[in-house]
């Protein structure tokens, strides 16, 4: 029996030896940035002139850390002798990322591609009121999402930024 | 011939008792930080403590030890205070008392027993009582099952430990490890004698023996049932925390130290390298005595971050089964060629 065992154990001697001698995969993060991949779920960004205030999504938001505000407008007709047009315009939109669980159900929801994932991390606070992110901030990071990675060949057309 | 120094005996024995004191707090601490730390981190392909002290987190086990003196002093209500108390102690001391023989020169040791080995194994077994101690004393039954548990192993490993050592004594003619050597440095493997006789040529078998009866007895991982946190949470350790806890730590490497130290005093000539005598073998002895130490550590260590547990009954089959017939069976065959050499 231990015969059997024995090469398998020297054979594990092997790997752990040689493990050793290569170089650790350990990234010292805040000495040196990892950088997240491009679909990883960092913070949400809010593209503003999207938005139709429709609170598709913070009716969606399982943790209720969306707030929307709204007014309509009047604006001039697009043809001659028509009816003047409603707009939406976004008063606020706060999403408080201490309650948000990073679900995305939000992201999904939005049926006019206002709202999108950034691998963006490192936006922690001393303060937990800080965390609340206004659609100015919000607004921001709409810089830091990445170009999406190119479909497969056939697939349907995804959301584009 | 102290080192060709004149030092009287009161100067020397305070030298030799603070060396003694020193030398587990320090070895537990290199152990701990070379093989624990950084070792064991880099087999599983990461980095372990980086920051603690600038350089590769060097502070991190002082840090620890420092956190661990802070805490506060718990007992469970039911314990045995006294018993509990004096529990780590004697792990602790019994580790102490091993180090008061290996000699780390020709001159350099602080008590030269004529029974050394003898004196050495029996010293460190003694720090079983500490952990029965402990395990009854705790008031938890886990902690009682550890110790048992412990005990046993301790017992069971003893026997092949001390037949690997016999096959050293037996060779060398003596139980004094200065003794052993210098027998080591003078002897000749069949006629070749450039190199001296490193038990580990003719005693490989005892010098295996040896290696897997340590881990045993140091409770290390292939064989460390006693503290198996799956079943038994923390075995004897369970109840302790604070600075009775940092004890144990300590008196678990500082033992490690020990047996490795022994190991290489044994197996690898210890001090002493080829064509260096007399003085100059009291200088670089301590520095030749830690690098084959840390040779002897390095495998313990490397078969502990790499093996998983035995099972309780495995363990006991192996130890009676399988190690104990081979280390009788090396000593016959090492008397035999004893006899049949001279």
């Amino acid at each position: 029996m231990a015969r059997m065992k024995l090469p398998g154990m020297i054979g594990g001697l092997g790997i752990t030896l040689k493990t050793m001698l290569k170089p650790a995969v350990t990234v010292q993060y805040p000495h040196e940035k990892e950088e997240p991949v491009t679909r990883a779920r960092g913070v949400i960004a809010l593209k503003e002139e999207n938005c139709t205030v429709c609170m598709l999504c913070a009716r969606s938001c399982p943790d209720w850390c969306i707030y929307i505000e709204g007014h309509k407008e009047k604006r001039p007709p697009r043809r001659e002798g028509g009816r003047d047009r409603t707009v939406s315009v976004l008063d606020r939109f706060d999403i408080d990322y201490a309650l948000c669980m990073y679900c995305g159900i939000c992201v999904e929801v939005c049926p006019f591609d206002a709202l999108f994932w950034t691998p963006e991390f490192e936006y922690s606070e001393h303060s937990i009121a800080r965390l609340l992110h206004d659609k100015v901030k919000l607004g921001e990071w709409m810089q830091t999402v990445p170009e999406p990675e190119p479909l497969e060949i056939g697939a349907e057309q995804g959301k584009k930024k | 011939m102290m080192l060709a120094l004149e030092i009287g005996w009161g100067t020397t024995l305070a030298i030799k008792t603070l060396v003694v004191l020193m030398i587990i707090p320090l070895g537990a601490l290199i152990l701990g930080y070379v093989f624990l730390l950084k070792m064991m981190s880099h087999m599983q392909s990461r980095l372990g403590p980086m920051d603690p002290g600038g350089f590769h987190g060097w502070f991190q086990l002082v840090g620890d030890g420092m956190k661990f003196i802070q805490k506060e002093d718990l007992m469970p209500d039911g314990a045995d205070r006294r018993v509990f108390a004096g529990a780590p102690a004697v792990v602790l001391i019994s580790t102490f008392l091993v180090f008061l023989v290996i000699p780390m020169g020709p001159d350099l040791v602080v008590k030269d027993l004529d029974v050394g080995v003898f004196y050495a194994l029996a010293v460190s077994s003694l720090s079983v009582i500490g952990v029965l101690m402990a395990g009854w004393a705790s008031a938890n039954k886990y902690a009682l099952l550890g110790a048992l548990r412990a005990a046993g192993q301790l017992i069971a490993y003893e026997l092949p430990l001390l037949l690997a050592v016999t096959g050293v004594v037996i060779q060398a003619g003596t139980m004094n490890l200065n003794g052993i050597v210098i027998a080591q440095q003078n002897q000749a493997i069949f006629g070749i004698d450039w190199i001296g006789n490193p038990y580990i040529f003719t005693q490989f078998i005892g010098f295996a023996l040896f290696l897997v009866a340590a881990q045993a007895e140091l409770t290390q991982t292939p064989f460390d049932m006693p503290v198996a946190e799956s079943e038994l949470v923390a075995g004897y350790m369970v109840e302790y925390t604070g600075f009775r806890f940092l004890f144990f730590f300590m008196g678990e490497f500082g033992t490690a130290f020990a047996f490795s130290a022994i190991a290489a005093t044994l197996f690898l000539g210890g001090y002493a390298v080829p064509w260096v005598h007399g003085d100059a073998a009291n200088w670089i002895g301590p520095i030749v005595l830690f690098g084959k130490l840390m040779f002897v550590a390095f495998l313990m260590f490397w078969a502990r971050f790499t093996y998983p547990r035995l099972r309780e009954d495995q363990l006991q089959a192996f130890a009676w089964k399988i190690l104990i017939p081979i280390g009788l069976a090396n000593l016959l065959l090492t008397g035999l060629f004893k006899v049949w050499v001279s």
